[in-house]
């Protein structure tokens, strides 16, 4: 391997890993939700693009850098998901229907109502915020002079990334600590039980839809530095977060992480390798390859072995 | 008067053409038994053995893709691609059935949806075979006449109610309705589920490749955005069928008439034409609410509505 070789390799990989941060925000909401409510939620990815449509009107007419943006766009899509939540998707959980999956059916028509009203107000044009760090980059050789291989590093992708620990390591704290997360936790593990011992299931459920709202919101705010907006973005991402959560199986956060770093390598890898317009199918090749050889994500793995013992 | 029903409407069907309409109306009953035929497939697997597909848009590719491909590339005419459509998406819906059908409920929805997905950037990539982004286009249509267009599809949409009608009255089409109300119980029972359900799927993606093979007949065009669509072919198709009515012979039909009409209605008022996803979605949002099993399903439930309003 010569060391250009290496070197696309290595930048190919630390750009995957950046982008996988981001994908697990992304991924950790929606297994949320699947976890505690048991619904598949095909609005995630356009409740993000409504949170990037937020930060970018605080970009254009505030000034609001969209990092800051996450402060106000986090607690708006939060409110949000209450409100569906109440709203529309109870009162179908208690609907009596042939199909079963009628609530799925119905987050698909609160992501189409969500996207088209994005076209109306704000045009199908593609939009960006124009932040002044948006090229800024850290250079391997302004360190190390006698480097033999060139590397850089994104500036806006790696704050993404470090905001994005951030908020997962909050979350982990809040989860694991905190009552109201146990609440959550017990809700997802056994609805009934969790009844039975005082916890207020209907209102945990609308709570961790806000929080999962809440959560691909803030993504949305770290995603748009770094990549440009257009209303139909949210169904490629919803279909993300939907991998994410099959790779890292259901309901785990811990997978979600896990499974979000595979496919932003992955997804960079078959970006470099194949071709850009393969990107896509390189990331749906894992989620068939998980269903076939993982189907119980990756964490059961690790369950196994430990059994095994 | 029941059992003569299905004979009278395809009747008055047929003597449609007669009258004389204009092209733009026979434009909108072509469409309107075209979806009909697909919310017929999608109901045999969705709305009688209860395994939502979200990728329709996949076999309706496919199907299209086929006749697209043999016109392009063997010379034939696109025709060719009805009867072997059939063949190629039996291949795709092997594929997409051993991958998928593993998973169950809102999961087996969304590998579907993903498999869709799949299709489309995958047509888009292999530009050697279908053009990609530039789409196929017929040089010269068979009929400049739609009164033909509308006979094939008249006759390939008879066929599909007889075939589905056939199936759910048989043997086959009480498993599938097992299997809808209870995997488990089903297999216990000695059914052997993913047999089954793997037939349905099979039979679901026949139908609607060959609606896919009449459309790139009928409209001569064809690109992956167009005939691999999420919303305006996956969706829509999920659409007709809640609305109209799941797990009825008549609600695909019922259903068709509606979207269509709604979709070009909207597309006439100005200024309202780049909403009407929002009205698919305000639409289907109150569908699922108040008529879960759509307008056919749910008769007797507007019936009941409809006499309470004239009481008061």
């Amino acid at each position: 391997m010569t060391s250009v070789q290496l070197e696309v390799l290595l930048q190919t990989l630390i750009s995957g890993l950046l982008l996988g941060g981001l994908y697990a925000l992304i991924g950790i909401g929606m297994t949320l939700i699947m976890g505690v409510m048991k619904i598949i939620n095909l609005a995630h990815g356009e409740l993000m693009m409504v949170a990037m449509y937020i930060a970018y009107v605080l970009f254009s007419s505030f000034h609001i850098d969209p990092y800051l943006s996450i402060l106000i766009a986090a607690p708006a899509l939060f409110g949000l998901g209450v409100l569906l939540q109440k709203y529309l998707i109870n009162p179908v959980l208690k609907v009596e229907a042939i199909i079963p999956e009628n609530q799925v059916i119905l987050t698909v028509g609160i992501g189409m109502v969500l996207a088209n009203i994005a076209t109306i107000i704000f045009s199908s044009d593609y939009k960006t915020t124009p932040v002044e760090y948006a090229t800024k980059a850290w250079y391997l050789s302004d360190y190390w002079r006698e480097s033999p291989i060139e590397l850089s590093l994104s500036m806006p992708w790696s704050v993404s990334f470090c905001v994005a620990l951030v908020i997962t390591a909050s979350l982990w704290f809040f989860l694991t600590k905190t009552d109201m997360g146990k609440s959550i936790r017990a809700t997802a593990q056994d609805k009934d039980a969790a009844l039975l011992m005082g916890v207020n299931v209907e209102r945990m459920r609308v709570f961790t839809f806000g929080l999962g709202s809440a959560l691909v919101g803030s993504a949305g705010c770290l995603f748009i530095p770094i990549y440009y907006l257009y209303p139909d973005l949210g169904g490629q991402f919803t279909l993300i977060a939907f991998v994410i959560t099959i790779l890292g199986g259901l309901g785990s956060t811990v997978g979600a992480i896990v499974g979000g770093l595979i496919l932003g390598v992955f997804e960079s890898l078959t970006a470099t390798y194949a071709g850009m317009g393969w990107a896509p199918v390189g990331r749906f090749m894992i989620f068939v390859a998980a269903l076939i050889f993982v189907p119980g994500g990756i964490m059961s793995l690790f369950k196994k072995r430990r059994l095994g013992k | 008067m029941r059992k003569a029903l299905p004979l009278i409407i395809a009747g008055l069907l047929a003597v449609l053409p007669l009258l004389g309409l204009s092209s733009y109306w026979m434009h909108i009953l072509i469409l309107v038994i075209m979806w009909s035929v697909i919310g017929m497939a999608w109901n045999l697997l969705g709305g009688y053995c209860g395994q939502v597909s979200f990728g329709h848009a996949a076999f309706f590719g496919v199907g299209a893709y086929t006749a697209g491909i043999l016109y392009n590339k063997a010379h034939l005419s696109a025709w060719w691609g009805m009867p072997l459509s059939i063949v190629f998406v039996t291949i795709v819906a092997l594929i997409i059935g051993y991958i998928c059908l593993r998973l169950r409920g809102p999961f087996f929805a969304l590998g579907t949806l993903a498999i869709g997905v799949i299709l489309r950037v995958t047509a888009e990539n292999l530009t050697g075979i279908t053009e990609g982004d530039l789409g196929i286009m017929l040089q010269e249509r068979t009929w400049i006449d739609k009164t033909w267009y509308f006979y094939i599809v008249l006759a390939l949409a008879v066929v599909t109610f007889i075939a589905v009608k056939m199936i759910i009255e048989s043997k086959l089409g009480y498993y599938f309705v097992a299997i809808r109300e209870d995997q488990d119980a089903a297999e216990s029972l000695g059914i052997n589920t993913t047999l089954y359900k793997t037939v349905a799927l099979s039979l679901s993606a026949v139908f609607t490749g060959l609606a896919g093979a009449f459309y790139m007949n009928y409209m001569g065009y064809i690109d992956p955005k167009i005939v691999f669509a999420l919303h305006d072919i996956s969706i829509v198709t999920i659409m007709v069928v809640m609305v109209g009515g799941v797990a009825t012979y008549w609600g695909p039909f019922v259903g068709a008439i509606i979207m269509v009409f709604l979709a070009e209605i909207i597309r006439t008022i100005p200024k309202l034409g780049a909403a009407h996803h929002t009205f698919f979605g305000i639409l289907l949002i109150v569908i699922i609410i108040f008529l879960p099993n759509g307008i056919v399903g749910d008769l007797p439930k507007l019936k009941k509505l409809l006499r309470i309003g004239k009481a008061a």
